[in-house]
């Protein structure tokens, strides 16, 4: 079978990464494995900005040899940006092994606003299918109730469903038929 | 996907090309990168783009000249600069060279999500808007004031008088008179013509949306207001602004505009920063302006600035003998758009057109041929096809003139618009008919097209 590594990128709730594996396989059909190691983001600390540029934990990421794996996902409760950007929620390398995503700005606590954990879970099961759908080549869809609707902000992330369109359903499937280990493709520079 | 939006990005730091680049390939767009003006220029020489974000500080070329550049080559490619806070005087100086927006560094996801869409939206809004009108004034006359009455041709005098000129003109009239198209005859005559005449429907805002409608808004400068935006007289930039039902405007908008007029300068709404607009301004109405000074329902010196050279457009009942070269005109616009052959309307038919008052003006007589067209057979318009309401009973007992019209264009029509052969019915000679014809604005073409 297919299988979803996950590993934490800074200190992060492993209890939260367990409870998405479900969610995950509804979607995907793939398994979901969390590491037991994490990774130190610190070489991806911009000082001045105080975020961590994504771009490189994905480089870093990408670079993790693992034969077993058919897509490395990273998930951090640190705040990511771009260099454009003000902030990202996650980065994907497009039709390519890894993802990452940030639980950051997906916190009511964010906001000013009361812990929600159940919210955080929902919001983080939709970015993760959203960031993984980019591995798979998908790009964002028009239809504002799918998971790979754009969303830049969380209540666009609130307003989206946590499953693909029938379009962007039928894009996982034909990559699911191809092979079950990493894409070879060379990786794409971010 | 056809639908795939083309965006040029244009930066001389990789990172930003390579990030912004890639953010946008998820959002579906189809990305050309160039890290220079001049390799700007060669992808644009290359292809059609879009849409194009480019870096204001540049070595060599700057983003605003590049700008200048590339619109000079693609006057439809959306420009949006990108800048950092120190730039942003610059950056506003490119919005009126025609920059669609400017954004700044870095920026945060949905703004720069929103300016870039709203950007493609409105250039392939534009196409097609331009698409079609050159599709509708192929096929259809060319924008002019139809009519030959003394009252049309002193309208014609005046836009060819004060055209040309940077004068701010009044037009009034009843609804449906052509106030609009007066207006576009004043801009197409003036140095403006090349540049936008921006058309603003005073009546159908409320006030706070009149005011960003007309002077633009920064984000966040009230409810709903989620990014800046810019207003009328900006987009206007060079060209005229149309502001029609000005007496609909309340005494704080008129506050506003008396300023710009005056100042030549406007503020968004929410924002503190002046900007320079050059437009020309020329507004309609269909009230009693000078009453509503009365009543102190409009402002004495808006009015002065607004009437510097008035046109009065006349009401079709007071030119009732441009009907028919109207309904003529209509009946060649509507055969095309509807692909019917209908030749004319028949005399009979075209004397009640003449004898009906029109409240709505020319408005009303172009949707009365258009009803009539749907209905009619083919070849002609004839009395039952249009649903005019019955004359009124104060012209029953009808002059010695009226009914010697009537007559004479029934006959004419029983000779099937035969001149000679009607005039021997009637018993008069030829010549006398024809200037009876003439004096009933019966022209030759509708007698024989
Ligand atoms: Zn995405
Ligand atoms: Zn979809």
């Amino acid at each position: 079978m297919r299988l979803i590594r996950v590993l934490a990128v800074g200190p992060l709730d492993r209890g939260l990464l367990e409870a998405l594996g479900d969610g995950v396989f509804r979607e995907l059909g793939a398994g979901w494995e969390v590491s037991p190691s994490s990774l130190d983001p610190g070489f991806a600390l911009d000082p001045i900005r105080q975020q961590y540029h994504s771009t490189e934990i994905l480089a870093r990421l990408h670079a993790l040899p693992d034969e077993a794996a058919w897509r490395l996902l990273g998930v951090t409760g640190l705040d990511l940006f771009i260099p454009i950007l003000t902030f990202v929620f996650g980065e994907a390398q497009l039709s390519n092994r890894c993802a990452l995503v940030s639980t950051a700005r997906l916190r009511q606590e964010f906001y000013g606003l009361p812990p929600d954990p159940e919210r955080l879970r929902e919001r983080l099961l939709k970015e993760t299918i959203h960031e993984l759908g980019h591995t798979l080549g998908l790009t964002h869809c028009s239809d504002y109730d799918c998971v790979m609707a754009a969303s830049h902000g969380v209540e666009w992330i609130d307003l989206k469903g946590s499953s693909f369109c029938p379009g962007c359903r039928e894009r996982v499937l034909e990559v699911n038929a191809g092979p079950t280990t990493a894409p070879a493709a060379p990786l794409l520079r971010g | 996907m056809a639908d795939k939006g083309k965006l040029l990005i244009v930066d001389d730091e990789l990172v930003v090309r390579d990030s912004l680049g890639k953010w946008f390939i998820e959002d579906g767009f189809e990305i050309g990168l160039a890290e220079s003006a001049s390799e700007a220029l060669t992808k644009l020489a290359e292809g059609d783009w879009e849409v194009a974000l480019v870096d204001i500080k540049m070595p060599g070329i700057d983003g605003i000249e590049l700008q200048r550049r590339l619109q000079q080559i693609d006057p439809d490619l959306k420009v949006i600069i990108m800048t950092g806070y120190a730039s942003v005087d610059t950056a506003v100086q490119a919005l009126k060279n025609g920059a669609y927006d400017y954004v700044t560094k870095p920026f945060d996801p949905d703004e720069i999500s929103h300016v870039v869409h709203n950007a493609l939206t409105q250039r392939r809004t534009s196409q097609e808007v331009s698409r079609l009108r050159e599709a509708v004034s192929a096929s259809v006359q060319p924008r002019e004031f139809i009519g030959q009455s003394a009252a049309v041709r002193k309208v014609i005098e005046n836009i060819d008088v004060v055209g040309p000129t940077d004068t701010t003109v009044l037009i009034t009239g009843e609804s449906g008179t052509g106030k609009e198209l007066v207006a576009r005859l004043i801009h197409a005559a003036s140095r403006r013509r090349y540049h936008p005449m921006v058309v603003i429907h005073c009546g159908a805002l409320n006030d706070t949306l009149l005011e960003s409608e007309l002077f633009g808004h920064e984000r966040g400068a009230f409810t709903g207001a989620q990014h800046r935006r810019k207003g009328k007289f900006e987009i206007a930039e060079g060209g005229t602004v149309f502001l029609d039902e000005i007496g609909d405007i309340s005494l704080k908008t008129q506050t506003d505009l008396l300023r710009v007029l005056q100042e030549h300068e406007i503020s968004r709404v929410g924002g503190n920063l002046p900007i320079k607009v050059d437009f020309r301004c020329v507004a309609a109405t269909h009230k009693d302006l000078e009453a509503m000074i009365e009543t102190g329902q409009f402002r004495l010196d808006l009015y002065y600035r607004l009437n510097v050279f008035h046109i009065k457009v006349p009401p079709l009942r007071e030119r009732r003998e441009d009907i028919p070269l109207l309904a003529d005109h209509f009946v060649r616009k509507f055969s095309l758009a509807m692909n019917k052959r209908i030749q004319r309307v028949t005399p009979a038919a075209m004397a009640i057109l003449q004898q009906q008052e029109w409240r709505g003006n020319v408005r009303e007589l172009e949707n009365a041929v258009e009803r009539a067209m749907v209905v009619a057979r083919e070849p002609e318009l004839v009395e039952e096809d249009f649903p005019l309401r019955p004359p009124r009973p104060s012209s029953e007992p009808r002059t010695v003139e009226e009914v010697e019209r009537a007559h004479i264009l029934r006959v004419l029509e029983e000779c099937g618009a035969n001149q000679t052969r009607a005039a021997e019915v009637l018993d008069i000679d030829r010549v006398t008919l024809h200037n009876k014809l003439k004096k009933y604005g019966w022209t030759k073409k509708t007698s024989e097209s």
